[in-house]
């Protein structure tokens, strides 16, 4: 009788209508108006690569190659020289973010901080050849974001 | 009278309930399936054999790309393996650790099945609840890791770096006042464990209103109830393991055959169904969501009590500290050693395992004393599965099959690998 009762009046999906209701009115705390408002971002995101510099200026990277060693996808091309004042720099330090699985393995191996994954992930390219970060491009990264970059990395530091 | 021959039907690649890129050539006697055979190798990335040229710890990110869905728990079955081969344990907070994030790892996998699964066979609103709650989740391993999916986040020796002490959090914007914001963030406001804590409170009452749009919905069991049968002595011939397996009344499970890490101290049960039918294994699934749920619980309890390492302090295995690398010849020695040429496993076979959400994921390793592999073979339980997938299809009509692909619960990163 009661299983009856059940099936004639679609009990069930009444039930679950009042569940889709309930959402319906619920006041929405999932949708995010996106471009002006995101997701929050952890301190530890791996996105975009940025090269870093010491706050004189100089640049920390000392082409000691640990990353290029370490990356699983070969992503990253380095070539080493000697510098104007003396110093062993990169001349060539190239990352393809086509091949990059953004592993983080670079930044765990850098043992001065200089090549870092930053929490920027909106980024683009629109011409062929646009996927390889140069040095240029990534000191740029690093410049323009010194200020975020330092902060997250800071507030990482004591779990690494 | 014309003479009549049997339809072939290509299913796929692109087809969305294909879930990925199954090619799927079906051969149909008007609506009814005569023989199915799947065509896989479409995403076949040659991950065994990649391993062999990579030092041990650099393949650890291509194991999340296995299975997409179930990201550490296919590292875990990695890093055991090699564990296993070195003869090391990770610390005891580090296995706790593990536990969870695979449990998580098991919740996030079942919620993206029941939502594709629903949609694939007409339910669209699970889809946006299901992946409601797997934002949550996402966030968890976002703030572990810094990845929203494929973490390489555990290590040989324990993990990379502890739980966070706060969440990220939502900022203000023109969309919001700082009030709302507040609202927002209170979930936020403590630790991890308590955001996990949280969500583990939470997460319950979620299941139940899966349920209740779908467990006793005659639409759901009309497309689920007796399609796909597999008899239990069938499923252990086929060699299924997983929900697969539990859904056909046998109680297999690896957390309590044999018990990895500290799955022997949780409590927890194996739901197991009667039937074999994809209604069962929706049951099943959705109960391992609840036991999941509960093994999280005790595992944030011991993690709040239980401070400490959560990577060995042998530096011929696990990096040392940057503090200590920075300030210390010996531990910058190790550093450069370590993340160039790796670490020398002895030589010897292992095959660990460990189970995975969609049923028991195994590396296979031989090693032959080098830093890198000798071979590597993957036991994916998708594989497995989707074999079976003809025996399972046959005499059923056209729109079973999607109904039969959901409920195997495949995901070509694994199958092709």
């Amino acid at each position: 009788m009661k299983s009856i009762f059940k099936t004639l009046f679609l009990s069930e999906l009444c039930q679950g209508l009042y569940v889709t209701a309930r959402q319906f009115f619920a006041r929405p705390h999932v949708v995010v108006q996106y471009p002006e408002e995101k997701t929050p971002q952890s301190p530890r995101f791996r996105g975009l690569h940025a090269q870093r510099r010491y706050a004189n200026g100089q640049e920390r990277c000392i082409a000691c190659k640990l990353c290029e060693a370490v990356c699983p996808a070969l992503a990253i091309n380095i070539e080493s020289g000697v510098s104007d004042d003396g110093t062993r720099r990169t001349t060539r330090y190239d990352i393809d973010l086509f091949k990059c699985i953004f592993c983080g393995f670079c930044e765990e191996a850098c043992p001065v901080d200089a090549i870092v994954e930053t929490r920027i992930h909106e980024y683009h390219m629109e011409n062929r050849g646009e996927n390889i970060m140069t040095k240029d491009k990534l000191l740029a990264v690093g410049d323009k974001f010194e200020a975020m970059i330092a902060a997250d990395k800071a507030a990482d530091a004591r779990y690494r | 009278m014309a003479e009549i021959h049997n339809f072939t039907l290509n299913f796929g690649p692109q087809h969305p309930a294909a879930h990925g890129v199954l090619r799927l050539v079906l051969e149909m006697d008007g609506e009814v399936i005569q023989k199915a055979d799947p065509h896989i190798g479409l995403l076949h990335r040659g991950t065994e054999k990649l391993a062999e040229s990579k030092p041990f710890n650099q393949s650890i990110g291509y194991m999340d790309r296995l299975d997409y869905v179930s990201m550490m728990c296919n590292e875990h079955a990695y890093v055991m393996a090699i564990e296993n081969l070195l003869g090391i344990k990770a610390p005891v907070r580090a296995q706790y650790i593990r536990v969870m994030f695979d449990e998580i790892t098991r919740i996030l996998n079942h919620l993206m099945w029941l939502g594709a699964h629903g949609l694939d066979i007409g339910a669209m609103t699970m889809f946006l609840y299901c992946f409601r709650e797997r934002e949550d989740l996402m966030d968890c391993y976002e703030a572990v890791s810094g990845a929203r999916m494929h973490a390489t986040y555990y290590r040989p020796g324990g993990v990379y770096r502890d739980l966070p002490d706060s969440m990220p959090k939502y900022q203000a914007s023109r969309w919001r006042t700082q009030k709302q914001v507040d609202k927002l963030n209170e979930r936020r406001s403590g630790s991890m464990l308590d955001f996990i804590d949280d969500f583990v409170a939470r997460f319950p009452a979620c299941v139940d209103e899966y349920e209740t749009l779908l467990t006793d919905n005659r639409i759901w069991k009309q497309r689920t109830v007796n399609i796909g049968v597999v008899s239990p002595e069938r499923a252990l011939q086929l060699g299924f393991t997983g929900p697969m397996l539990r859904g056909s009344g046998l109680a297999w499970d690896l957390r309590k055959q044999q018990p990895y890490e500290v799955y022997a101290h949780m409590d927890f049960d194996i739901p197991v169904g009667v039937n074999g039918d994809c209604y069962d294994r929706y049951l099943v699934r959705v109960e391992e969501m609840r036991q999941s749920n509960r093994i999280i619980k005790q595992c944030v309890d011991w993690l709040r009590k239980h401070p400490g390492s959560v990577m060995l302090e042998d530096h011929k295995i696990a990096p040392p500290s940057r503090e200590q690398m920075k300030g210390d010849m010996e531990s910058l020695i190790h550093h450069f050693k370590l993340f160039t040429e790796g670490y020398c496993v002895p030589a010897g076979e292992t095959y660990a395992a460990v189970e995975a959400p969609k049923g028991e994921f195994g590396i296979y390793l031989v090693s032959d004393g080098a830093n890198k592999p000798f071979r590597l073979k993957c036991r994916a339980p998708g594989f497995v599965h989707l074999a079976a997938l003809e025996e399972m299809v046959k005499g059923h009509m056209l729109a079973d099959v999607v109904a039969v692909i959901g409920t195997q619960d495949i995901v070509f990163g694994e199958v092709d690998r």
